[in-house]
């Protein structure tokens, strides 16, 4: 009934692989796959220099390749096609700016990076945070909460409280 | 190489990559799964670091798109872990690997609730990310009001506040009351005054979905919105980080303009200055530029700006100026502008006015559907399906065939869809409409549905100027070598009605065209043969004299098809052999048929019911509007009132129904004398095409005029006349000499609080109902039993619905045997509120006298309500928003028969309202409520209060609320006919007080209630 301007996310690389989903209105699990492999033989088989969007179940695709990595966003068929192409440019730029030159195996291998960054950019299926600059900031500051605990962890008080409990 | 910090997860990562197939991928994963099974089983010793380690590889494999089924309580739990990692770890996995649906999310409310209301900024974040991704009702119900508190929270700072923002948003998809509260709009008119444009972005999109909704509470920010855009469009006060190369935040400018487009219209003369003055800029400042980034940015403000343009229905010289642009823009090479420019265009055809200019841009976009991107080509092909009309029906469905060859599959049934309805509805002349029909079947003959075809041959049929033509061409077609099976089809039909037509051209002999035909007949399926077998039949009819060659041909095509163990082709071929021995009264059973009577194209209807995608769908919808071609009248426009329709030169003609359709003519005979709003459609239905074309031969004469049938108005007589019905009207006031046993007002009103019972008798009859209800419909059936050991005749059921009831009457049968029952069943649909009643004016004839009874059917208000009880917390707020007329209305009522508070709550439950105790601190107070349903509404909460008395149960005072003002008028009048008159049948049953009469003296003084006492 109501309007969502991203009903998911979905990274896929040039084999299909799948690097990361996200979904804004529920789906089940069964879904879920039936999508990304709807999708899949949709997208990747489409050639270059082509628009980007792609008309699909009554919504749209929209998609772009960045190397071997496909960052497909689902939209309403009435909403705004560049809008949300340029949202996926400003997620890749902020992933790019976080992972310093990002690659497809730098999101494999810390896909959960990948997660927090998106959660900094969209909620709701809506557009969050458009300061590029604020969302690096805001990630530091979790990275930065995440090694305090881990240092207070690993500090001899720590290891001895834990070992005599 | 990066790694994750996990080092368990990274080889994890690692052997999946390292895996060669697919199968060892399952194995690799199979005992992963295995292993976290049982760690997480020995709960024992599981660190919060390995709890994290595994919900994290099973996040993973769910990505691979393995069925991850256990560990999700794991996943979960984390979340009301103490620390940041753990806690981090909870939220994002819980958010990905779940959906709002599942009811391990229950057991987390509490934990995310003092997440949000405690102190911990990162935790409120947090919690407030999960639940904007994945809250559901019960997040809403629960959490809504701490969100909101947050977002206009003064010591909150932005990042939690714009998390907050669209967390609420997320709540309000799911219950939008929670958010609908008091004094909010107020609150969301202040926040679009924020500085921090994080903040403001994500309250806009809040914004969006709320307008989206209602607009009405909050046209006072309408005038914000424009302000947020003059500040972007003239760079005032953007930090540098919010723009996105060198424009100001063009995410937050397509969000206002967004919101703009939910309200009707702009009425301040000077906000819509300004609004206009920032749109010009924007149409007239957007270049392209090298930079793909900045020109995609750019273009989306653009076309957002195009679409408000619209929306606001500007002056003229601005339309046009946006039709230039959009003309611009499907010239370009850049694919997405290209694509945007069509779809746009489509959009603009709903504008009156500039389908001329977009007209002039039809070359461009018939190159655009030689485009190598589908989906371009897919825009293209709607919008010229949605520029057509006569004007340039020819070019484009030319453009259209011609193009039907080079289409790719995916597009060639929508296509030839398109094609044949454009042909069909914008025909300039009806050979060209065959010959496109004809040229489509060849085409593209597996994606012609069977629709396609039975529309031309219903065409030809009805049409013997074309006659000749259209089996000239079947012939023609017949020559090719290859040809479709629906083109056999459909020229063996027309060669076997028409063919004689011909006789006189060369390679038209009957023998030829025999022989043309059934050389196709080793490469057809069991679904043609029959058809073919008729095309025989009628060949050989039409050879006088006969030719017995082919009659010994085609008699042994009989003979041998007479064991086939097809049942359709073996009964054709018994028949036709035994029939085509009968000499010359074959002419009499083999005629021509008959022409077909006028209906809505089952093409169109189907293009209409079809959900195809949106845009797809409007562009139907634009044709619905639209003026069709003079040539084919397509759709049945029978008035309601029954005046026959004036038949156009070349529409179908319509024929008396076949004999066998006595009553349904006899309907219509009736509705057409009466002069009133009778819904039956004597008109068979459209779906049976197929039936007709190959059913039965008809044996019938040649089409007669459009009246006639002198039985149908048979029924008539006696009846008096019906020029003034009004929808309530007098009962039981006939000079009938039979009399009704009991009280035909008080069996009125026990049906309208029940749904099964009687509602009239006489010594002949009795008339039972029993109805079920469901939403805005209902389903009632009448039960007509003869109670003599004589047949009743001239039994004629008519219903007299008032303008809100829709009501389809099936047949009643003429005559009702001895001691018999039949059943009529009726279907309701509620148009919108209203407590005027349906009336079945119902008569019969018992020897030589003519019985007539007017009844009310209890079809009333009250039966399109669903008891709904609702709380306290969803009642005020409810209540309160309602504030005054004409939502609210309130009302002292006086005469009022007596009733106890136990007799007025059994009486409001029994009329589906659902009293709710305890709601009022008075306890002479009583609070109820009920939804509402009917087909122009969306199903409508009714809240109903009344004070009463306790000195003068005479008097009370009544406030009804709904959303809607004509709802809240009737049902009002509703309830105040139901206490002013109440009848003896359904006051409860306990204590029977005196004075029962159904209306005191009192009541008269009431209007409402004089009505009531009428009745």
């Amino acid at each position: 009934m109501f309007y969502i301007m991203i009903q998911f996310v979905l990274l896929i690389s040039r084999q299909g692989k799948v690097r990361l989903t996200k979904w804004y209105s529920p789906y089940t699990q069964k879904e879920r796959s039936k999508v990304i492999r709807e999708l899949s033989g949709v997208i990747l088989t489409r050639g270059p220099k082509l628009c980007n969007f792609v008309e699909w179940r009554g919504q749209k695709v929209v998609y772009k390749r960045y190397a071997s990595l496909y960052f497909c966003m689902c939209t309403d068929q009435d909403d705004n096609e560049l809008e949300v192409l340029e949202i996926i440019h400003h997620f890749v730029e902020i992933l790019d700016r976080y992972f310093g030159s990002v690659c497809e195996l730098d999101l494999i291998f810390n896909f959960h990076k990948a997660y927090y960054v998106l959660d900094e950019i969209l909620i709701a299926g809506e557009l969050q945070e458009s300061s590029k600059k604020t969302v690096a900031r805001l990630i530091a500051a979790q990275d930065s909460l995440v090694e305090t605990a881990k240092e207070q962890a690993s500090s001899i008080s720590n290891i001895i409280a834990q070992a005599t409990k | 190489m990066a790694l994750s910090g996990m080092r368990g997860l990274s080889v994890f990562i690692s052997d999946i990559r390292n895996c060669q197939n697919k199968e060892q991928e399952r194995l690799r994963v199979d005992k992963e799964l295995g292993n976290i099974r049982t760690r997480f089983k020995s709960e024992k010793g599981l660190t919060h670091y390995e709890k994290k380690k595994y919900v994290w590889k099973m996040l993973y494999i769910h990505m691979l798109g393995y069925d991850v089924d256990f560990g999700h309580m794991e996943a979960v739990s984390l979340i009301s872990a103490p620390k940041y990692p753990e806690k981090q770890v909870g939220y994002i996995v819980t958010s990905s690997l779940l959906n709002e649906n599942h009811d391990f999310l229950r057991l987390a409310i509490n934990t995310v609730r003092n997440d949000i209301i405690g102190r911990n900024e990162t935790f409120q974040c947090l919690a407030l990310t999960m639940v904007g991704n994945i809250g559901g009702r019960e997040f809403a119900e629960s959490l809504a009001p701490d969100v909101q508190k947050l977002l206009i929270s003064s010591s909150c700072r932005p990042l939690v506040r714009k998390k907050a923002a669209l967390c609420l948003l997320r709540l309000y998809r799911k219950n939008p009351d929670v958010v609908n509260i008091d004094g909010w709009a107020d609150r969301m008119a202040q926040l679009l005054d924020e500085r921090d444009l994080g903040v403001l972005t994500s309250s806009t999109s809040l914004l969006v979905a709320l307008v989206s909704n209602n607009h009405e509470a909050y046209w006072s920010c309408l005038p914000k919105c424009v302000k947020i855009l003059e500040r972007l469009a003239r760079n005032q006060d953007i930090p540098q980080e919010y723009t996105y190369y060198g424009i100001p935040s063009p995410w937050l400018q397509v969000k206002a303009m967004r919101a703009l487009q939910y309200f009707p219209t702009i009425e301040d003369p000077n906000v819509r200055r300004s609004l206009f003055e920032v749109l010009q800029r924007i149409l007239m400042g957007t270049d392209v530029v090298k930079n793909v980034n900045k020109n995609n940015a750019s273009h989306a403000v653009l076309f957002e700006a195009l679409a408000l343009v619209m929306h606001l229905d500007a002056e003229k010289e601005m339309m046009s100026q946006c039709v230039a642009l959009l003309g611009k823009f499907i010239a370009v090479r850049e694919p997405n502008i290209r694509y945007l420019g069509l779809e746009n265009m489509s959009r603009m055809l709903m504008v009156t006015d500039v389908q001329d200019i977009i007209k002039r841009h039809q070359a461009q976009i018939i190159t655009s559907l030689k485009d190598p991107d589908i989906s371009i080509r897919r825009r293209a092909l709607d919008l010229l399906y949605g520029m057509c009309d006569v004007s340039n029906a020819k070019d484009i469905v030319e453009e259209l065939l011609q193009y039907l060859s080079a289409a790719d599959f995916a597009m060639r049934e929508e296509l030839s869809l398109k094609a044949a309805i454009l042909a069909e509805k914008f025909a300039p002349d009806l050979s060209w409409y065959v010959d496109v029909i004809l040229q489509l079947i060849d085409k593209a003959g597996d994606f012609v549905s069977d629709d396609i075809w039975f529309r031309v041959v219903q065409f030809v049929t009805n049409n013997e100027d074309l006659q000749p033509y259209a089996a000239a061409k079947a012939r023609e077609y017949l020559d090719k070598p290859a040809i479709h099976e629906t083109m056999v089809k459909v020229s063996a039909y027309l060669l076997g009605e028409y063919s004689h037509l011909l006789v006189r051209r060369p390679g038209c002999s009957p023998k030829e065209i025999f022989s043309v035909i059934h050389e196709k007949l080793p490469t057809v399926s069991t679904t043609t043969i029959p058809i073919l077998l008729s095309t025989y039949a009628k060949i050989l009819m039409h050879t006088q004299p006969a030719d017995p060659e082919l009659q010994k041909i085609v008699w042994a095509i009989f003979s041998k098809y007479e064991s086939c163990i097809d049942v359709e082709i073996q009964q054709r071929a018994v028949e036709y052999f035994a029939l085509s021995r009968k000499g010359a009264a074959l002419m009499d059973i083999l005629a021509e048929m008959p022409k077909f009577p006028e209906r809505q194209s089952a093409l169109l209807k189907k293009a209409e019911d079809a959900e195809i995608d949106s845009a797809e769908q409007s562009a139907i919808k634009l044709r619905a509007q639209q003026q069709t071609s003079n040539a084919l009248v397509v759709t049945d426009q029978r008035p309601a009132n029954g005046t026959p329709q004036i038949v156009g030169e070349l529409s179908l003609v319509k024929i008396p129904s076949m004999s066998d359709d006595q009553h349904t003519s006899a309907d219509q005979g009736l509705s057409q004398a009466n002069g009133t709003l009778t819904t039956v459609d004597p008109q068979p239905a459209s779906g049976d095409l197929l039936g007709d074309l190959l059913g039965p031969l008809a044996i019938e004469g040649p089409p007669g005029a459009v009246q006639s049938e002198p039985n149908a108005v048979s029924g008539l007589e006696g009846v008096p006349s019906s020029a003034d019905y009004a929808a309530i009207v007098p009962v039981g006031e006939q000079t009938n000499t039979v009399q009704p046993i009991g009280n035909i007002n008080e069996r009125f009103y026990a049906l309208c609080l029940k749904d099964s019972g009687v509602l009239y008798e006489d010594p002949n009859i009795q008339i039972g109902i029993k109805a079920e209800w469901r939403a805005h419909q209902g389903r009632l059936v009448l039960f007509l039993g003869n109670k003599n050991t004589s047949p009743l005749v001239s039994v004629q059921a008519l219903i007299l619905p008032p303008v809100h009831l829709k009501i389809e009457i099936s047949l009643v049968p003429e005559t009702i045997p001895p001691r018999a029952q039949v059943q009529c069943p009726l279907e309701l649909m509620n148009l919108h509120p209203s407590r005027d009643v349906a009336v079945l004016d119902f008569s019969y004839k018992f020897g030589t006298n003519m019985v007539n009874v007017k009844l009310r059917l209890p079809a009333v208000l009250n039966k399109f309500l669903q008891p709904i009880s609702v709380s306290a917390e969803e009642f005020f707020p409810q209540w309160r928003s309602l504030s005054g007329p004409p939502l609210k209305l309130q009302e002292v009522v006086r005469g009022v028969r007596p009733l106890s508070l136990i007799e007025m709550t059994n009486l409001f439950n029994s009329l589906r309202l659902t009293v709710c105790l305890g709601l009022d601190p008075n306890p002479n107070n009583l609070v109820a409520s009920t939804t509402f349903y009917s087909e122009s509404t969306r199903p409508m909460l009714c809240l109903i209060r009344i004070e009463t008395d306790p000195a003068d149960l005479t008097q009370l005072r009544m406030t009804v609320a709904s959303g809607d003002p004509t709802l809240t008028i009737e049902l009002k009048e509703f309830i105040k006919e139901q206490l002013v008159s109440i009848p003896t049948a359904s006051r409860p049953p306990a204590p029977a007080p005196p004075a029962a009469q159904p209306t005191t003296p009192a009541a008269l003084t009431d209007p409402g209630a004089l009505l009531a006492g009428l009745l």
